[in-house]
């Protein structure tokens, strides 16, 4: 179950942020965070050679107790982080794949929209929606 | 224009008098005939009512709105009682009586006068019920117009100075007063059952301060307050008045989008609450309006306008760019970053009614989805692919492409509709193909224009396709879309392991789109050519000749039908066919490989003479279109016979081969003939084979002939034309198909000689080592 989703620009500042409402959501927002650093890691081990067949999907990023972060990136070094919570039965790899692949085709989708500028936040309804059906869904 | 106050009694006898004259049914105008034969019941002489009308500014509009109308009603009141006609006197005039209209007509009105002035008991609890609900609503609405401070002001005004009994309180200069009468009977009419007027009067007394939220639900719940407050407060602007007229025409004269989208949507108003059911809805003269503004940005109504350039478009509108960019994500239904005419109005139609102060959907509403639209524009685009379907001028890239494009949008709503997921994958390429735009052509044709019918393409394109490898001497190429996949059949050169190979392919197309554009099958045509090299050099000769002239006549066929050798022969259209026989008899005197096809020139040319005598031979396509479906497997067989039609023996089994498959199914023998002449040019042999296959086409062709006379008749005159442009339209496609396989057995034969000189430089390193 996603608790929290969110979209990283480029230069590592957040897009877009949102964790289902609970009494300590900053926990998720640092946990994105630290998780920035995973990911980059995992796009450098790759090497510059990779980088054309670098998977977009970076698999678990790494566990805690609690919740396992995920990663994805996309070709234009936008960070997609979800945050899934331990306790649910365990989310098989695809699922996620396809949750992010979900998220991928929304952003694009906004990006389609000639009224965002790239680096702004995100407030497409749409992507809203989409995205409260991924956190409901896992719920 | 001046405020105006009315009583109760005025206010509902003004409403009915205004029913009565909404002949149209608009609920915002009143019609001017009626209006007028009103007037000139009130019994005033004919320059009172001209100064009337002058007054309540109908002249200056155009039309008898709401508003122009109770003003008109009131002047006619204030001229009957014979005070001067002036503006102030609408709201100064203290108990005037409620307008008489005299005319029997009217005695509905007078009817109503007397119930009404029987209800005047009570005016006093009604004008206190105005003013609270429309300041709620105006603060509510927080309309986009300049006048929505005034409205607020004038509210608090009226808040301000306290329910007063007398329904003749100096209003404030808006119109918004009056216009709150307007909504009140409306409201009224909820309120009136709901309460008496006394205790009315007090709840609302009290109410009032504190905004009560009881009478909110109903005002905010009933569409036609926003109506009449954003339709007034257009009414009020002088300047934008000009522009209510009901022509949008005058309203693109307007240099400003806001101004232009202000009108439109006070027509648009008019109609949406003429129509409560679907307030999405575009009216014909807002499409109109939307499509001309389209064509200010893109002259071409089934392009697309780019991002930007809509981006600054509606930027204009001066809405947030938080709700514009909203108001894109609706509207562009394709995500493409792009809109098209549909997308366009859509999303105009949801600038325009957020401007008014509608909230945009959390969806797009079905009436603005493009796909509604599109189903009816369908019939046109239908109409206009059957036009072209029909037209003389088949085979030409252009014209194919913008049916594609309706056919694309039929597919669109089809897909949404049907939810054919075939049909998903279509739309593109049909746009990336105009081979597979002319097969799709064909199939509708086929179908009977059955345009409708998505899968349709798609389940006939696969026996089509192989139709068409049958009918064009196609190289074995599967390349990435389905058309090259169809046409993925064996040239010309094949043997056993190749036909092999061509069915291989051929299944291979059968399994439908593949994306993947980097398949020139490998192994087959290796062990063929090295076939071909192994086999006499007299074939190496021929095949290193001919694909020089065939790629010489190629290059020259697109533009017109080329003088080629025997590619050019063969199915293609019948309209070439004698350009063709000419274009062999130059080619044969160029080659002198060719001469000796001179007797099959001569052969072929009497073939020829006999297809083109029969008009039949056009209606042999269609009867092999109509049952090709049924043969798939036969034609493939067909074909691969002739294909491993090498030798003279292969020549031989094609012939055979042919005459019972064609005469079988009525497929064209026309296909046959290019091939075993092209085989014919490499074997001195083939002469004799090839005079028995003439013989045996001949018969065939008989045979077909003979069979497809029967075909125009039982169908019919009607269908007649429609079987002509039907058989041109293949006749182009197969010159498309043959040109296509053309240029791939080029591609293969360029292939094959690249192959040859890698082999013989392998073979001549050892050497140089020594």
């Amino acid at each position: 179950m996603a608790v929290c989703i969110a979209v990283i620009a480029k230069e590592n500042y957040p897009l877009y942020i949102r964790s289902i409402p609970t009494e300590n959501e900053l926990k998720f927002h640092y946990t994105v965070h630290t998780s920035l650093d995973v990911v980059d890691e995992k796009i450098s081990a790759m090497g510059k050679a990779l980088v054309d067949q670098r998977e977009l999907y970076l698999g678990l990023l790494y566990p805690t107790e609690d919740y396992k972060v995920y990663g994805y990136v996309t070709n234009s070094k936008v960070k997609f982080v979800m945050v899934v919570d331990s306790s649910n039965t365990a989310l098989r790899d695809n699922e996620i794949r396809s949750m992010f692949r979900k998220l991928h085709n929304s952003y694009t989708d906004i990006m389609c929209n000639p009224f965002y500028n790239p680096g702004d936040r995100i407030h497409s309804r749409a992507f809203d929606n989409m995205v409260t059906s991924m956190m409901m869904q896992v719920c | 224009m001046e405020g105006l106050t009315l009583s109760e009694a005025e206010q509902r006898y003004y409403c009915d008098l205004f029913s009565y004259c909404d002949t149209e049914s608009t609920k915002k105008v009143a019609s001017s005939g009626r209006v007028l034969e009103l007037f000139r019941a009130a019994q005033l002489p004919n320059d009172v009512v001209m100064q009337i009308m002058e007054l309540c500014g109908a002249t200056r509009l155009g039309y008898f709105g709401r508003s122009q109308f109770y003003i008109a009603l009131k002047l006619v009141a204030v001229a009957q009682t014979g005070l001067p006609l002036r503006v102030e006197s609408l709201n100064t005039v203290k108990d005037l009586p409620l307008p008489r209209f005299v005319v029997s007509k009217n005695e509905q009105e007078s009817r109503h006068t007397a119930l009404y002035s029987s209800d005047a008991d009570n005016p006093a609890s009604y004008s206190g019920v105005i003013p609270p609900p429309p300041g709620r609503i105006q603060v509510k609405k927080g309309s986009v117009s300049h006048d929505a401070v005034q409205q607020r002001t004038s509210a608090d005004q009226q808040e301000s100075t306290s329910p007063v009994v007398s329904p003749q309180q100096s209003p404030p200069t808006s119109p918004h007063t009056w216009r709150k009468h307007n909504r009140h009977p409306s409201g009224g009419n909820n309120e009136r059952p709901l309460a008496g007027p006394g205790p009315f009067w007090a709840p609302f007394s009290e109410a009032q301060p504190g905004s009560s939220t009881t009478s909110d639900p109903i005002w905010s719940g009933h569409s036609p307050p926003p109506h009449q407050e954003n339709w007034v407060s257009f009414a009020d602007t002088p300047p934008t008045s000009a522009l209510l007229t009901m022509h949008p025409a005058s309203v693109q004269d307007q240099t400003t989008v806001r101004t232009v989208a202000s009108a439109t949507t006070a027509n648009e108003i008019r109609r949406q609450s003429s129509s409560y059911d679907d307030p999405w809805k575009i009216t014909d003269e807002q499409r109109q309006y939307y499509v001309n503004q389209f064509k200010t940005i893109q002259p071409d109504l089934n392009g697309f306008i780019p991002g930007s350039a809509a981006k600054e478009f509606f930027t204009k509108s001066k809405l947030p760019i938080l709700e514009l960019s909203h108001i894109w994500e609706l509207s562009d239904f394709d995500k493409d970053g792009a809109l098209t005419l549909d997308e366009f109005c859509a999303a105009f139609h949801l600038v325009v009614a957020r401007k008014n102060g509608y909230d945009l959907p959390e969806k797009l509403p079905e009436s603005l989805m493009p796909k509604l639209i599109d189903l009816e524009d369908s019939a046109e685009a239908g109409e206009q692919t059957g036009e072209v379907g029909y037209a003389s001028s088949p085979a030409e890239a252009p014209p194919s492409k913008s049916p594609s494009m309706p056919s694309l949008n039929q597919t669109w709503p089809e897909l949404n509709q049907s939810s054919e997921d075939t049909a998903i994958v279509h739309p593109v390429p049909i746009r990336m193909t105009p081979s597979k735009i002319h097969m799709q052509e064909m199939e509708l044709k086929r179908t009977g224009s059955d345009h409708a019918n998505p899968t349709s393409p798609l389940l006939v394109k696969p026996p089509d396709l192989p139709e068409e490898n049958k009918m064009s001497s196609s190289v074995k190429f599967t390349a990435g879309n389905t058309v090259t996949d169809g046409y993925s059949s064996s040239d010309s050169y094949t043997s056993d392991p190749e036909q092999i190979g061509s069915t291989v392919t051929r299944q291979r197309s059968h399994s439908g789109t593949s994306p993947d554009n980097t398949a020139p099958p490998p192994p087959p045509p290796r062990p063929h050519q090295s076939h071909s090299r192994s086999s006499s050099l007299d074939m190496n000769r021929s095949f290193s000749v001919t694909p020089g002239q065939q790629q010489a006549g190629v290059v020259a066929y697109p533009p017109a039908v080329p003088p080629r050798p025997q590619p050019s022969q063969g199915p293609g259209p019948h309209v070439h066919r004698p350009v063709d026989a000419e274009g062999l008899i130059a080619h044969t005197s160029t080659s002198p490989q060719q001469i000796p096809e001179q007797p099959n020139f001569a052969d072929f040319s009497q073939f020829e003479a006999f297809a083109v005598s029969g008009v039949n031979k056009e209606e042999e396509d269609e009867i092999e279109t109509h049952s090709e479906v049924l043969q798939v497997e036969k034609p493939s067989d067909s074909a691969s016979s002739l294909r491993v039609a090498k030798a003279d023996g292969r020549v031989e089994d094609k012939a055979p081969a042919n005459v019972p498959t064609n005469a079988g199914k009525g497929t064209t023998p026309l296909a046959p003939p290019p091939k075993p002449i092209r085989r014919r040019l490499k074997s001195e042999d083939e002469l004799r084979p090839e005079a028995e296959e003439h013989t045996q086409k001949t018969g065939v062709i008989a045979a077909v002939l003979a069979s497809q006379p029967s075909i125009p008749r039982s169908v019919g005159k009607d269908k007649k034309a429609i079987q002509a442009s039907i058989r041109r339209n293949k006749e182009t496609n197969t010159v498309l198909a043959r040109l296509n396989s053309e240029l791939q057995q080029q591609l293969k034969d360029v292939l094959e000689e690249r192959i040859s000189l890698e082999v013989q430089l392998e073979q001549l390193r050892p050497f140089s080592h020594l």
